[in-house]
């Protein structure tokens, strides 16, 4: 079954920042959905369907608040739905916004994602004490850190190459005015020197909480002719996996769903070789450890020397494969938004619209989410050219 | 519920609780700012019509809403529903109505509650007004309720002249209250742990032994019937140094957060270690559980108080490295 072709034709995110107090979360909302219907050159009335991701409920204590948001999102009269996949949850809302558009049942669908961190403490939503269990359990830090070490172990890294991901990634938002960080003067030695806080992740290698939305409008190949949009974001390829949380033998470095979701997505967007084809990557890290491995379990590098790249620069903008040009989840989190914003900025790119973290000549970018305990992965790969079918 | 022996799962009261804090934005800000003045404004929709609580988006055009009025704090009962037993945190604690009510000045109704001793006290038709709050703090709980006025009974339009909101943001407290429940598989494993045993399950099919048992293997769906006794040693496969202060926290930091791979075990599981300089601590190391005193048993994985070094050599790398 032939998928009709579709691409991203706009773009809209808010500043992410620690706290939006002038805004309720409808207002966050629609700020990034404004700026992306404007980018688009469209309006609600052309909009068919709205599709809306966050992260757990518990993380602003709203149920079900896409009902709350259906006036802001101008979805009366349309089909609104709610994608939920823990912090993959930007990534597979795009990805169900897609195709929705690529299943021909709608011309254009904005898509939308946020956290409002501000309203509550997502360390604190994460570590609740369950009855009958040592409650030694500390938030998504606490949960990945061992994981990190095992990677260390597993990899024979450097201990310096977390903290050459944060640097970097803190240099390059310095280039996106759209990132919450913007912290001058990060340096590998600053990172280094900063607290331990789940040992062996550093603050400086933690990503902060934000308050934020990001907002892209998906249509289909005559709705693009239709708007006169000339530099689309063909979608090539999307892809999502999961995997149990906990199973005997698990591999938490090297998640298997991570590996399939990749492996398929390269094959979709007929790509033998990612580290050559692919110009650039917006890749969910939120523990900058997580750059390498997510090196490794996308197939840039062979199990064991993601961190090679890292050490050699490769990862930096004008590298052999850009990571995070927009400064990352290390720079900016509104959870339930992360994912979105990767696959936005991945649009960017091949648009040639990122500004001053604009990846050269960029054609060919891939966008990056995972969630839970590393439990789902999604993830598209978008081009300049529409996609050879 | 209280655990009790009888029953085939274990129970036990979880609760989860958290004071959120909302940003109200500008058009809720202004709504709630005037409830704190004895004022109730509307918001005034594209077509004309004045809605109570003010949206912040038109539902037709989905424009922002701007434009606010005042209208009158005595209204018209449109439709209701009798309440005869009020449940914690309703608006009053006697049988009461909930009544769709129409502001004058406004064109749609609002939910709230009114006070009336019993279903013949109430009537469609029936004139209403605000009861207020004994203190207005800018809530919607400044409106404490309504109650009946006389037909003739009419409030004159309060002023506009509000000046900048004063309150911009509210507390909203979430109180949870479950009743959780374990897994049959669990309970055997808890109610081992009331006797010092620690119970695990092995797959039939990939013959991975569980700990806590699941009940189901994740990886093949089939049930795990078998059950094995496992010893308290293992070793420990990974682990971080937890240096994080957060609310709920019940171990005092810097504390090892480790997984514990129990000798016959196919997968770890999370547990404290102590009895050693968290800088000491290595992948590999081999370790005990230190129980608490036999007295204070529960059905409860803290009856293992955490983990200590046995003192035999490091476990080699090949023989946990898969468990990473």
């Amino acid at each position: 079954m032939a998928k009709i072709p579709a691409a991203v034709i706009g773009v809209g995110q808010t500043k992410y920042q620690a706290l939006r107090a002038d805004v309720s979360m409808a207002g966050l909302l629609r700020e990034a959905v404004d700026r992306a219907l404007l980018d688009a050159g469209v309006t609600f009335d052309d909009i068919d369907a709205v599709v809306v991701g966050k992260a757990p409920d518990l993380f602003e204590g709203v149920m079900m608040p896409e009902l709350y948001l259906a006036d802001a999102l101008g979805a009366s009269g349309k089909p609104l739905l709610r994608v939920h996949t823990a912090g993959s949850v930007g990534g597979s809302t795009a990805i169900v916004a897609a195709s929705l558009v690529q299943a021909g049942i709608h011309e254009r669908v904005l898509t939308v994602a946020f956290e409002k961190q501000s309203e509550s403490n997502a360390m604190w939503a994460l570590s609740i004490p369950v009855p009958f269990i040592m409650p030694v359990h500390a938030g998504a830090g606490g949960y990945f850190a061992p994981h990190v070490r095992s990677y260390i172990r597993r990899s024979g890294a450097p201990l310096h190459i977390g903290a050459m991901v944060a640097a970097k990634d803190r240099q390059n938002a310095l280039k996106n005015p759209y990132a919450h960080l913007h912290n001058e003067g990060t340096t590998v030695e600053s990172v280094l020197a900063s607290t331990m806080l789940w040992d062996p992740i550093r603050f400086d290698e933690t990503c902060p909480s934000s308050d934020g939305a990001c907002a892209m409008v998906i249509a289909s190949e005559t709705a693009v002719e239709k708007s006169g949009i000339t530099n689309p974001a063909w979608i090539h390829a999307t892809q999502m996996r999961s995997e149990p949380t906990t199973a005997a033998e698990r591999d938490q470095v090297n998640p298997q769903a991570g590996r399939d979701a990749s492996a398929a997505l390269w094959k979709q967007a007929g790509i033998t070789n990612p580290i050559e084809e692919i110009d650039c990557a917006e890749v969910y890290v939120p523990f900058s450890w997580f750059e390498p491995m997510w090196l490794e379990n996308l197939g840039f590098a062979a199990p064991g020397d993601g961190w090679k790249l890292t050490e050699a620069g490769e990862t930096a903008i004008g590298g052999k494969i850009p990571f995070n040009m927009s400064g990352g989840v290390l720079s900016s989190n509104p959870i339930g938004a992360s994912g979105m914003i990767r696959f936005a900025e991945a649009a960017l790119q091949v648009m040639g619209e990122a500004g001053e973290h604009q990846v050269d000549g960029a054609r060919k970018a891939l966008g990056h989410a995972y969630g839970g305990g590393s439990q789902f992965f999604s993830m598209w790969v978008v081009g300049a050219d529409k996609p050879a079918h | 519920m209280a655990p009790t022996t009888e029953s085939r799962v274990l129970h036990a009261p979880m609760k989860v609780e958290f004071d959120y804090t909302r940003s109200l934005g500008s058009v809720l800000s202004q709504f709630m700012s005037a409830l704190k003045q004895h004022s109730v404004l509307g918001g005034v929709l594209a077509d004309g019509r004045v809605v109570v609580p003010p949206p912040e988006f038109d539902p037709v055009t989905h424009l922002a809403i701007t434009e606010l009025v005042p209208v009158s704090d005595h209204g018209t009962v449109q439709s209701w529903s009798w309440v005869p037993e009020p449940v914690s945190q309703q608006p009053l604690d006697k049988p009461f109505a909930f009544a769709q009510v129409l502001l004058d000045g406004s064109d749609a109704p609002m939910l709230h509650a009114v006070d009336v001793d019993a279903p013949a006290d109430i009537s469609t038709g029936m004139r209403v007004r605000v009861r207020w709050a004994e203190e207005t703090i800018g809530s919607i709980r400044d409106i404490a309720c309504f109650e009946p006025a006389g037909d003739s009974e009419t409030s004159g339009s309060a002023s506009m002249d509000f000046g900048p909101p004063e309150v911009t943001g509210m507390i909203s407290p979430v109180n949870l209250a479950y009743d959780y429940a374990a897994s049959p598989e669990e309970t055997k494993f808890f109610r081992g742990l009331s006797e010092g045993k620690l119970f695990g399950q092995r797959c039939p099919v990939c013959e991975k032994v569980y700990i806590p048992p699941r009940g189901a293997c994740p990886v093949d769906g089939v049930p795990t019937a078998e059950e094995i006794e496992l010893p308290d040693r293992g070793t420990l496969t990974t682990y971080c140094v937890v240096n994080v202060p957060f609310k709920g926290q019940t171990i005092p930091i810097p504390y090892v957060s480790a997984y514990v791979l129990l000798d016959g075990a196919d997968i770890a599981f999370l547990h404290l270690i102590l009895d050693i300089d968290a800088a000491d601590v290595r992948m590999g190391m081999r370790v005990e559980a230190v129980w608490k005193p036999r007295e204070e048993w529960t059905t409860s994985l803290d009856n293992i108080r955490y983990f200590r070094p046995t003192g035999e050599p490091d476990a080699e790398y090949d023989t946990y490295k898969h468990h990473l």
